[in-house]
């Protein structure tokens, strides 16, 4: 048999037919076809979730100050859901978003995941492994030349709060090594804290019982946005066992006045004047409790001091803020504000509360003030649904710290940031003075040295060039942060702390009136990477140190000192995992307040600054001065604080940047609120890319036309605009503290700005 | 080409007057292919594919693996209390174990208590180190099939038997035959690759969804819905 090209091409073809016609009769095609579809399922890279014994380990969550109770659920000991936990006093179950997805915080790639030092310019993201014996020898070999060169005062320690064991360490550390300057962020609680100071004598955390209150007013602040507790908060939405009705007063239709019965729209900045206007109303037309304002308070009425000299009274003062006066400044019509008084006054649970947004910015001791005296007007101080003061709680003892004279002379210096000196004696902490204090020092900057752990000042500080300026002046920047945040990326060395679910640690909250609750956050994991807890980390560095401070450290670790601090308590909180203590006061006590008249002070007399020796005590409405000039910036803009996203020192977690509308972030750009009229006088339409440019920066957005903002107001949310973390994060829309700067009270030193005079350009 | 030009080839040769010509002394001098010959090489075709598909093809698409440690369920069986479920429990919230982990192994197993190989194997490579043996799972399913222990062998009252076989009486653990393509074990998709003809008695049943709606059709009278196993 010959074969030619034709006839192999015939045969050939003949074979391949009879075997594609043999293959269907085969189990080869329609095996392989399911095989194939298994095989698909079986990429590398598709998530598999865990399978195995499933177990639950409570805990507490520690990435906001809320102290929710939290359920994690593990499986085969790996975290894989984060739940509240339904019995904890603080959050009934209840969690945010932020708390929901904390896994992320866990597992993402922002994680530092070994001691890193700075190997390229700062902030370039040049690093280089070290172990920790290298870094910890190199951090303490400087701490130690400053303290030999006498400056143990140059050293700072910027921390996210001063409640619990941790802080208290890292005190304790400041303390033994010399140096005053332990600084926190203030917050609106400062300023609440302090106006509870100077009416009620009474140094402690403000507590609203926001719960048993029946009627709230909130001046700005963002119940359902992430104020307060949060966990706490969300409760006050669901299963409610007294109706109540919140009225929510903000210049922008935010979530939480969109689900509050009323909402009022008011001038930005203006709380202070529709405060006391509603207490001209009260007032005028008698609605006060009589009882607590006679019996329990001083400075109601006119009075006289010791001197001879005769000061208004409070009542005096309100005279002035007719609702035709407060109409003018607020832009509420006299009527709203008379109606809106006389419910107040008439409701059986009043409460007034402040703090805009989130609570991050301070903001005015008048306004506070304001607020206080109008709490006190319808007689809800220390009382349930009432505000009240819950003194900071001795739950956790440790011995005196005996100091060396090097320590000795460095804590007689005043601090660095002015607080409790005679300019702002009743003020703790002032963080937003820092950079200026920095940047205006002659010669060598008066930090030397900062530690940063639980903070995250070069995102959070409002100016954040004036901040980066100042950074760049202090010669050793240290962070303790597990997340590669801005301030981490701009550190010499990072010493990473575990993440929070690694980590052992108290946790006390201020819960409803008079109650005190002290969770234990434990870890539900073994840290994942070569992490150290930051009290480990204090304690080695102070060990290092030796002499003095070494000896103010006798413990082995975070977790012997916790034990002794804790002492009998430690056991029971080690078992429930939470204790609670109760500071309620028998009733006439409650109502026997710790100022010099014994009375509540509706005259703060303790308020004893320069400027109000001469003038009056009194809360006043003054306009807070915001930047830039009226010719040049024709609209004011405003942050404003979602629950959605996080403007505090920790980010969003991606799965957060998810849930946000796109209506706030479209790709990476960031949409800014206008109202319709305003932006049609600019020429500009919805989804235009705009320049906005404040006295403080300038950043691209987009035009988003939004009702619920007032005209020439423009808004931008908090969260947003990070530069580090990583790239699920980082240049998403834009830092509203790029564009606003702060602006320091002159009563308390603390930051009031509420916004910035700004500029849009279509581009 | 089709059949067509097959049918054209063979019409012109089948003329009348050359009915008893031998095909190929026709087809030999010219370049014209003969019918037969391109039959046979379809037919070559088709039986060499239908050998390859049924022999070949399940040999190539498995490849052979044994157990870690030759595991002798038999001997297990005897000295346990409970039957399978000894060590193939159920834990607390219903859900169930599986393979027994290493933890369950040590309480007898912290040494070695006879001098059988495979037991010293087992003791000094696993147990000493307090390594998980990697043992070869011949049920595992994919991800995404939900499937309830508890519903079958509490709730129905099944027996381990009527799914795994008699592979609680196996003094040796057999062959596995993981598929290259997905990675599962040949006892899902079952021995026969034709998945016609029951399995063997004491065999493990196939486990493709098939065999899940079959059952449940012929217990149940329903196939059941799809959301019952892809959650």
């Amino acid at each position: 048999m010959k074969i030619d090209r034709r006839s192999f091409l015939t045969y050939g073809t003949a074979l391949v037919l009879g075997g594609a016609a043999g293959s269907m009769l085969s189990p080869a095609p329609w095996k392989l076809t399911d095989d194939v579809a298994i095989w698909t399922q079986n990429w590398p890279w598709t998530p598999v979730p865990e399978d195995g014994e499933v177990t639950y380990k409570p805990s507490v969550c520690t990435l906001c100050p809320g102290g929710c109770g939290i359920n994690v659920r593990l499986v085969n000991g790996r975290p894989v859901k984060i739940k509240g936990l339904k019995d904890h006093p603080v959050n009934k179950g209840s969690l945010c978003p932020m708390g929901i997805s904390g896994l992320q915080y866990l597992y993402g790639p922002s994680r530092v995941t070994s001691p890193l030092k700075r190997e390229g310019k700062r902030g370039e993201g040049k690093w280089k492994k070290v172990s920790w014996e290298e870094a910890l020898a190199a951090v303490t070999g400087k701490l130690a030349e400053l303290r030999a060169n006498g400056r143990p005062q140059s050293l700072a320690c910027i921390t996210g709060s001063d409640q619990g064991t941790i802080p208290n360490l890292i005190g304790r550390f400041l303390t033994a090594y010399g140096s005053p300057n332990y600084i926190r962020a203030a917050t609106a609680q400062d300023a609440i804290e302090q106006a509870i100071y100077l009416t009620q004598g009474k140094q402690g955390t403000p507590v609203p019982d926001i719960e048993n209150a029946n009627f709230i007013i909130s001046f700005g602040s963002g119940i359902l946005d992430g104020w307060g507790l949060p966990g706490r908060m969300f409760n006050l939405y669901g299963n409610q066992k007294t109706p109540k009705k919140i009225i929510q007063v903000e210049p922008r239709l935010s979530d939480t006045a969109a689900k509050a019965n009323q909402w009022i729209g008011i001038n930005p900045g203006t709380e202070t004047a529709l405060a006391l206007g509603l207490a001209h109303v009260i007032i005028k037309e008698s609605l006060y409790n009589k009882d607590f304002v006679e019996n329990c308070a001083f400075g109601f009425d006119e009075w006289t001091d010791e001197n001879g000299k005769t000061h208004d009274g409070f009542a005096t003062m309100a005279k002035g803020y007719t609702p035709k006066k407060v109409s003018q400044i607020t832009g509420i019509t006299p009527a709203k504000i008379k109606s809106l008084a006389r419910a107040f006054a008439r409701a059986s649970k009043p409460i007034a509360i402040n703090g805009r947004g989130h609570g991050a910015i301070p903001g005015s001791i008048d306004e506070s003030l304001a607020i206080q005296s109008l709490n006190a007007l319808v007689g809800n101080i220390n009382k349930t649904g009432g505000i009240s003061a819950i003194p900071d709680s001795n739950y956790a003892k440790w011995p005196e710290v005996n100091i060396d004279e090097i320590a000795s002379k460095g804590m007689q210096q005043p601090r660095i940031d002015g607080a409790g000196s005679e300019q702002f004696p009743n003020t703790r902490f002032l963080l937003n003075r820092l950079p200026e204090i920095i940047n205006s020092a002659q010669g060598e900057s008066p930090i030397q040295a900062l530690l940063v752990t639980d903070a995250n000042p070069m995102y959070t500080i409002p100016d954040t060039t004036a901040t980066k300026k100042a950074f760049d002046r202090i010669p050793l920047i240290v962070s303790f942060s597990p997340y590669m945040d801005e301030t981490a990326s701009y550190a010499d060395y990072i010493l990473p702390n575990h993440s929070y679910l690694e980590r052992l640690q108290d946790v006390p909250v201020a819960v409803g009136i008079s109650r005190q609750v002290i969770s234990l956050a434990q870890p539900v994991i073994q840290p994942a990477y070569d992490t150290k807890h930051v009290g480990d980390t204090f304690i080695h560095m102070a060990k290092s140190l030796g002499g003095f401070i070494s000896k103010a450290f006798p413990w082995d670790n975070y977790e012997g000192f916790l034990k002794e601090a804790l002492s009998d308590q430690w056991r029971k909180l080690k078992k429930k995992g939470m204790i609670e203590i109760d500071h309620t006061l028998p009733e006439p006590m409650a109502y026997t307040f710790n100022t010099v008249s014994t009375k509540f002070e509706f005259y703060p007399t303790a308020r004893n600054s320069a400027k109000q020796k001469e003038d009056s005590a009194l809360p006043a409405y003054t306009p807070v001065p915001i930047e830039g000039d009226t010719q040049r910036f024709q609209l004011v803009l405003i942050p404003y604080d979602s629950i959605r996203l996080v403007g505090g020192y920790m980010a969003n977690a991606p799965f957060m940047t998810k849930t946000v509308d796109d209506t706030v972030l479209k790709k990476q750009i960031g949409l800014l609120e206008i109202n319709p009229t305003t932006a049609r006088g600019l020429g500009l339409k919805e989804g235009n890319l705009a320049l906005l440019k404040t006295p403080k920066g300038e950043a691209t957005v987009k035009v988003h036309l939004y009702e619920g903002i007032m005209p020439g107001i423009i808004a931008l949310p908090r969260g947003l605009g990070h530069t580090a973390y990583s790239k699920y994060l980082a240049d998403k829309g834009c830092n509203t503290n790029t564009l606003i700067g702060s602006i320091e009270d002159p009563a308390s030193g603390l930051d009031m700005a509420w916004g910035i005079r700004a500029k849009l350009t279509r581009i | 080409m089709s059949s067509t030009d097959q049918n054209q080839t063979v019409s012109t040769e089948a003329a009348p007057d050359s009915v008893n010509h031998e095909p190929e002394t026709h087809a030999a001098p010219s370049s014209k292919s003969s019918g037969w010959v391109v039959f046979m090489f379809f037919m070559i075709g088709v039986v060499g594919s239908l050998l390859s598909g049924w022999i070949l093809f399940p040999e190539l698409l498995y490849s052979k693996k044994t157990q870690p440690i030759d595991f002798n369920h038999a001997v297990h069986l005897d000295n346990v209390s409970d039957g399978c479920e000894s060590c193939h429990y159920f834990r607390d919230d219903g859900s169930f174990a599986g393979m027994p982990d290493l933890n369950s192994c040590i309480d007898c197993h912290e040494e070695a208590q006879t001098d059988d190989p495979e037991e010293i194997k087992f003791v000094d490579e696993y147990v000493t180190p307090g390594i998980e043996v990697p043992w070869l799972n011949h049920s595992k399913q994919p991800d995404c099939v939900f499937f309830s222990h508890s519903a079958h062998v509490i709730g129905a009252d099944m027996s381990c038997e009527s799914c795994h076989g008699d592979i609680g009486t196996s003094e040796h653990t057999r062959v596995y035959e993981e598929n290259r393509l997905t990675g599962y074990s040949r006892d899902i998709w079952g021995h026969s690759i034709s998945r016609l003809g029951k399995p063997k008695a004491g065999d493990p049943l196939p486990m493709k969804m098939n065999d899940c709606a079959k059952c449940h059709k012929e217990e149940t009278g329903h196939k059941g819905a799809c959301f019952q196993c892809h959650k």
